[in-house]
């Protein structure tokens, strides 16, 4: 390609979207596609609050419920949070490192395109005869082999399409970064937005393909007869448990490390003051990813380990709270003496540090092995990761949003509105997952549609909060297509305090940017 | 517009306080401490844990929130320069570290403990099913008589779809506990027969998996006696919420009466069984057997839910040859959710479930099956 | 812009990245046969081998110690077979060859093949339970109706740690008679 077919504007109409390489068309489409997911697995998840308002079986089936609580966790995980992810990546990485687009701007188009046929393969399992998958998004051999609905082969190739498209994803953006930084722009002067993503694409590099090949075996022991996951023929259940969190766990982090960027970026932005730790911050993520590969068996305390492996698993996840701990005390410490305002960004932002370190301090009481035997699958292992990933990866994404939006759409969004969408989500979001706390500890399992009358109460606020949450997330959606529409202009700049490439092109950006490099003397150390 | 927003407030609080008062008195807020030494060893790690926590977050949302309060733009402050220092940074790198070395001491001493399944005086098997557990309590000598039973929810349905009001123990009531003594060191052997399920009391501070093929072991000593209640923890499919686990823990003596009346009861059902059962009996008996094993699926009037559960009401199986009846109630259906209930229903309780399915709902075969029969076919085949 | 340049460099990163996605998709397959081997070494999931060839005479017994071995046996549900151990229990001294047989009726109407599976608790004894004579994961076909008698001839190697003084072996028979050749076989004669 050269440089001078660049200078027209997107085609027209629909075939814009279709064949578009370009990484601002492919950004938009998986944010909105994200936000589409992000509210198809919050009606999952609202469906299984509502069954669970009261005690006794009201709305539902058990079989149903449980195809609820298995889509909301895989739509949830593969189709919200990671492509969000993925769709800030395309937008901010190429500018934030002065490139001109992504690196393989053809595969780009194509890993988001086979996106929506996966989830439409996944969500039509919900209407074929026998129900869709019921057997938890962690599909647990044989309850997701043997003892399968038949359409669990329709979720093993909409999971292997899943893969190929965060694997071509994650290519994509580490030969963008190794590749097409700008002169001037070193690895330790990256955005650490970019440096997480850097590593998150390592660690999909190395978990997709596994988890690919755990659905193969699953694939092979349900249709070619196989018994890899069946004492039947000599295999063991409890090795599908190892292969699964050896990705499990690392994806963990993939749904994480990229929010820690983002919180890194927009953190020092509104208190005016740069990045405390530069440094630390980037080994730390280096650390945590290389820690995420030694702890998975910390999610199967419970299957009858030897002492020695227990042990060792405990040990090894108990570290992962010094790195993390790091990252937290420099966000404070950036705040600590700056000149902060709190726009809805920055209060997103702040909401992440306190919410995901409670979520990190649950981490490390679920890391203490024979307290764990309490707590495992339990409601306090939900109130857990859902304290990291809702308030933590999903509070960033939408900081992120708000954030960014005046550089893609040129226009300031409704600030009023914006925090009105903050506080809403703020006190839904508490109300809907400390109360889970209070249930595990009292004994309540996670994924029954049906509970003992001692949980009532807090299930009641749980089901409360979840609806406030829930409906607040139409604000953002009614926020999102109003700045669209227009509004107050936003200046190149935006932000007072921003720091980045970004901030030096024009709001909205125009459709290429960066087609000569940027002046190295823009390139600042972050 | 003041009376409008008024009007809107007391509705709002009219429909809290409705609501309200469909609240419960329980307000649980923490782990219980248990009555093994097992269960307040973790009770007391996980406080532990949890007050470090706290002191952690004091100090750093402390710190988030003056910093919050004092250093704003509004305030009129200048923002400092200062962005890296390697001496705080190891200072925070290194406390966090020495306090795990704190907690991972007395954890490891835990653990260690919870992994000494030696010595144990009584061993019991424990077996996952969907959705039930079994228990067979291990002889010396294959001449003793063997005590085990399956345990299932003996909530009612009717109970479960909110038509009359729920008992005190809604969920975790089953019809037949597993009895253990006080005070005396129990191994509890688990495996399953179908899928991954988890025996789970909190009070004993055990969960362990049970993993098909395979034997998970794990022990207890209760010191109090009592009634302990206890949940499946891992999904194990459709009614992973109704498979509850209630332990009753009897003095020594007490617990020795129990079992000598359990081998008792072994011969008396043996002999029983030899005899003839009357029409009237066995349909009552299968009434009561239908409404605890069956209805979940069935239905109330054995109209099941097609295509998944199939109704018994003018069904093929239920009417037609009475091996097949017997067939299907004794090995289940391999596939499907119909459970294999030969083990779990002694010759009795199975001659009359075959005996009702065939003469309620409306079929009427008019044959009535004796125990003996259902014991030939289990031990023969015919 | 060196064009050019930046697409060589593309396609040299995207061939490693690639050559990284197969390799941990073999190292996905690669686990099974490492597990396999880690369980073996450490006795992780207790499972525990087929029969070990070891001379029968010549074995060291621990004239000191006893211990005790307990047996037991499971089906999964559906299957139907009778399936018992013909003693609960033997005490046995290390190093000392006992035999104990399983009997195993098929009161079904039609023809099947089981397979039983050993597991051994606690998992750290499992490398320690030796069978010289057994009939883990083998195909027993029985006829409606008949039934056999399968032997176990083992020994409890004389290193088992000190602190473990019961043993249990656990059978657990399968119905793999969709899966067998033996089932065919038959089926076409």
């Amino acid at each position: 390609m050269s440089a001078h077919d660049h200078h027209h504007g997107p085609a027209k109409g629909l075939s814009r979207w279709l064949y578009t390489t370009n990484h601002k068309d492919i950004g938009s489409m998986y944010l909105w596609f994200s936000f589409a997911m992000f509210l198809l697995g919050g009606t999952f998840a609202l469906v299984i609050r509502a069954e669970l308002f009261q005690p006794g079986l009201q709305f539902v089936e058990p079989n149903f419920f449980n195809q609820m609580t298995t889509m909301h966790g895989l739509v949830m995980v593969f189709g919200a949070v990671m492509p969000a992810f993925v769709g800030l990546a395309n937008w901010m990485i190429p500018l934030m490192i002065g490139a001109p687009d992504m690196a393989l701007p053809r595969m780009n188009n194509w890993s988001f395109w086979i996106l929506p046929f996966a989830f439409a393969m996944l969500v039509s399992t919900l209407f074929m005869e026998g129900g869709g998958p019921n057997f938890g998004w962690t599909f647990y051999a044989p309850l997701s082999t043997t003892y399968a609905p038949a359409s669990v082969t329709f979720f093993i190739f909409a999971v292997h399409i899943m893969g190929a498209s965060s694997i071509m994803g994650s290519i994509n953006v580490i030969a963008t970064i190794l590749n097409m930084r700008a002169p001037g722009m070193t690895l330790m002067k990256m955005p650490l937005f970019v440096w997480t993503w850097l590593i998150t694409a390592y660690l999909l590099i190395a978990v997709m393909p596994v988890l690919a090949g755990v659905v193969t075996m699953m694939l092979f022991d349900i249709h070619f007869g196989t018994s890899f996951f069946s004492a039947a023929g000599g295999g063991d259940p409890v090795l599908f448990q190892h292969l699964f969190w050896f990705f499990g766990h690392p994806e963990v982090y993939i749904m994480i490390l990229p929010a820690f960027g983002i919180v890194s970026a927009i953190i020092p932005t509104f208190a005016r003051k740069r990045l405390f730790g530069y440094d630390s911050m980037v080994y730390a993520t280096a650390s945590i990813a290389f820690l995420s590969f030694i702890v998975w068996a910390h999610h199967m305390f419970t299957v009858g380990m030897p002492l020695a492996g227990q042990l060792f698993f405990m040990y090894a996840t108990m570290l992962i709270a010094v790195p993390t701990g790091v990252k937290v005390f420099n966000w404070v410490a950036t705040m600590f003496r700056g000149a902060m305002t709190f726009e809805t960004p920055m209060l997103f932002a702040i909401a992440f540090v306190v919410l995901f370190t409670l979520g990190g301090f649950t981490g490390v009481m679920l890391a203490i092995t024979p307290a764990d035997f309490q707590y495992h699958d339990t409601y306090f292992v939900v109130a857990h990761f859902h304290y990291v990933l809702v308030p933590g990866a999903v509070f960033s994404l939408m900081a992120a949003a708000y954030y960014w939006l005046p550089k893609w759409t040129g226009y300031m969004y409704d600030e009023t509105l914006g925090k009105l969408h903050f506080w809403l989500s703020f006190i839904g979001v508490n109300l809907l997952f400390f109360p889970q706390h209070f249930l595990g500890l009292a004994g309540m399992p996670r994924r029954i549609p049906d509970y003992a009358l001692q949980f009532a109460n807090f299930n009641w606020i749980s089901s409360v909060g979840g609806f406030l949450f829930g409906f607040s997330q139409l604000i953002l959606l009614f926020v999102v297509i109003k700045c669209i529409k227009g509004g107050k202009k936003a200046t190149a700049q935006v932000w007072e305090g921003a720091q980045g490439l970004e901030w030096t092109v024009p709001s909205p950006a125009p459709y290429h940017t960066f087609e000569t490099p940027p002046d190295p003397s823009l390139i600042k150390a972050q | 517009m003041l009376s409008k927003a008024k009007l809107w407030l007391s509705l709002a609080l009219g429909t809290l306080i409705f609501w309200s008062a469909g609240l419960h008195a329980a307000w649980d807020l923490n782990m219980p401490r248990g009555v093994t030494q097992m269960s307040r060893d973790t009770y007391d790690l996980h406080m532990t844990i949890f007050w470090w926590c706290v002191a952690i977050g004091v100090v750093v949302f402390g710190a988030m929130l003056w910093s919050i309060i004092n250093h704003r733009k509004s305030k009129g402050v200048q923002p400092a320069t200062f962005h890296e220092s390697t001496k705080v940074e190891i200072v925070w790198t290194l406390i966090p570290f020495l306090i795990l070395i704190a907690m991972a001491i007395p954890a490891t001493r835990v653990l260690t403990a919870a992994y000494d399944t030696t010595e144990s005086e009584l061993d019991i098997q424990i077996i996952g099913y969907q959705w039930r557990w079994e228990y067979r309590y291990m002889r010396e000598s294959m001449d003793e008589e063997e005590v085990s039973f399956f345990s299932v929810l003996s909530t009612s349905r009717e109970e479960i779809n909110n038509d009359v009001e729920k008992g005190e123990n809604y969920l975790l009531e089953v019809d037949r506990p597993l009895v253990i003594p006080t005070n005396t060191k129990v191994r509890f052997l688990m495996t399953s027969a179908d899928v991954i399920h988890a025996w789970w009391v909190p009070d004993f501070a055990i969960k362990k998996d049970t993993i098909p093929g395979f034997i998970n072991e794990t022990w207890v000593i209760v010191e109090e006696p009592g009634i302990y209640r206890g949940q499946c923890a891992e999904l194990c499919g459709m009614d992973h919420g109704f498979m509850p686990i209630e332990v009753h823990a009897l003095e020594r003596a007490d617990y020795d009466a129990w079992y000598a009346q359990q081998q008792e009861n072994v011969r008396q059902i043996q002999q029983l069984a030899g005899s003839a059962i009357t029409m009237q009996d066995a349909m009552a008996q299968g009434e009561q057997i239908y409404n605890r094993n069956c209805v979940a699926c069935h239905q109330a009037g054995g109209v099941g839910m097609p295509p998944v559960f199939p109704a018994i009401a003018g069904s093929a199986k239920a009417t037609g040859d009475v091996a097949v009846t017997m067939e299907t109630l004794v090995h289940g259906v391999p596939g499907t959710a119909m459970a294999a209930y030969g083990r779990q229903l002694n010759p009795i309780e199975l001659a009359s479930i075959i005996t009702y399915v065939r003469n309620a709902y409306g079929n009427s075969t008019g044959d009535l099956v004796q125990p003996a029969d259902v014991n030939a076919y289990i031990q023969e085949g015919q | 812009m060196s064009n050019d340049v930046t697409s060589t460099n593309n396609k040299k990163i995207v061939k490693k990245l690639l050559l990284g996605v197969v390799g941990m998709f073999a190292f996905g397959w690669a686990l099974i046969p490492l597990y396999d081997v880690i369980c073996d070494i450490t006795g992780l999931n207790g499972k525990t081998g087929g029969r070990v060839e070891v001379a029968e005479a010549g074995l060291l017994i621990d004239e000191d110690r006893q211990v005790t071995v307990q047996f037991m046996a499971h089906h999964n549900a559906e299957m139907g077979w009778v399936f018992e151990p013909s003693v609960a229990q033997v005490t046995v001294r290390p190093g000392e060859v006992s035999v104990v047989s399983y009997r195993v009726t098929n009161p079904r109407t039609t023809l099947m093949v089981g397979q039983a599976i050993p597991s051994v608790a606690p998992n750290a004894a499992a490398a320690h339970l030796n069978k010289i004579e057994c009939f883990c994961f083998e195909e027993q076909l029985l006829q409606p109706g008949e039934s056999a008698d399968m032997p176990i001839r083992f020994f409890v190697d004389p290193n088992l740690p000190a602190s473990i003084s019961k043993l249990t072996l656990s059978y657990t028979l399968y119905d793999i008679t969709e899966k067998s050749g033996k089932a065919q076989a038959v089926a076409v004669r």
